[in-house]
């Protein structure tokens, strides 16, 4: 595990909020140089702390006015394996974010779509006909929130 | 509005968001000017809203992941926007999403280990207002979470 100090969480902040900063502008902003804000991002990154970068993009802007959430339990647990249907639901276009998850249901996906009925077809066709699928609960995304965590 | 090339550009530029400008024009087929121009225009139309460096919580010693989902008390005219602001002032959430089905609201939450978790739902999480239900799933395993959209 590893420590942040401010100046670090500073920075992470400034990262999340632009990843395409350069290490001089992000160092300008908080008065640091940009050989130090440098190697503060490097360590970060070595650290796995940044793991990767996100490009956030306006789904209604291009087409996909639907984000649904869906609650998967699988019918036949033991006789299906769970390797084949997570390589068949991530294999979906429109699945965004597969999660296995402990409790009411065994995994959580993320499904985009262009509107109602054009998530009705991928409900029906491809979620619905993957192998050992049971119970899915859907709830239709209203609203999201990303909050910074516990580095402020 | 777009055209095929900037869907190009978009669709390469999601599976590899760290790419420069040239790099990226070079996979899509296009002429550094030519990306570096329509990216601006997309970023100005807001088509593009962010690139934002994803921080991995478990090397940050957060190991613990947990959904809450929440039914709230809808007798309460201004129960959403209460709750909602409440939540925001709990640092380990890093997620609040509202919707339109069986539950209203849900929230991510990190914690350090079960015993941080049990500590931050009796106070920080059972405290939030207006709560009628509550229900925690447990997070295992991400399968896929590269959030592309099917362009």
């Amino acid at each position: 595990m590893i420590e942040l100090d401010t100046l670090d969480r500073l920075i992470l902040r400034e990262m999340v909020r632009d990843a395409t900063q350069s290490a001089s502008a992000i160092g300008r902003a908080l008065g640091l140089s940009q050989p130090a804000t440098w190697r503060r991002l490097q360590r970060l990154r070595d650290m796995g702390v940044i793991k990767g970068q996100r490009l956030e993009l306006d789904h209604e802007k291009l087409g996909f006015g639907v984000s649904v959430f869906l609650g998967v339990k699988l019918a036949t647990k033991g006789r299906v394996s769970l390797e084949d249907f997570e390589r068949a639901v991530s294999a979906i276009p429109e699945v965004q974010t597969v999660e296995h998850i402990l409790g009411l249901y065994d995994y959580r996906l993320r499904v985009v779509a262009r509107d109602i009925s054009d998530f009705e077809r991928v409900l029906r066709r491809r979620i619905m006909t993957l192998p050992g699928v049971g119970d899915v609960e859907a709830n239709v995304l209203l609203s999201e929130e990303r909050r910074p965590g516990p580095i402020g | 509005m777009l055209d095929d090339t900037d869907r190009r550009i978009l669709r390469h530029y999601q599976h590899a968001p760290t790419l420069g400008a040239s790099d990226l024009a070079e996979r899509a087929g296009v002429t550094s000017a030519t990306c570096a121009r329509r990216l601006e225009r997309m970023q100005q139309e807001g088509v593009i809203r962010a690139n934002r460096a994803v921080i991995d919580w478990r090397a940050l010693g957060y190991e613990v992941e947990v959904s809450l989902r929440i039914t709230l008390d809808k007798t309460q005219p201004r129960a959403f926007d209460e709750f909602i602001d409440a939540a925001r002032d709990v640092p380990e959430v890093i997620e609040i999403q509202t919707f339109l089905g069986r539950v209203d609201l849900r929230l991510s939450v990190i914690a350090r280990d079960m015993a941080h978790y049990q500590q931050l739902y009796r106070s920080a999480i059972l405290t939030l207002p207006h709560i009628a239900d509550i229900e925690a799933l447990m997070h295992v395993a991400r399968i896929k979470s590269d959030e592309v959209l099917p362009l």
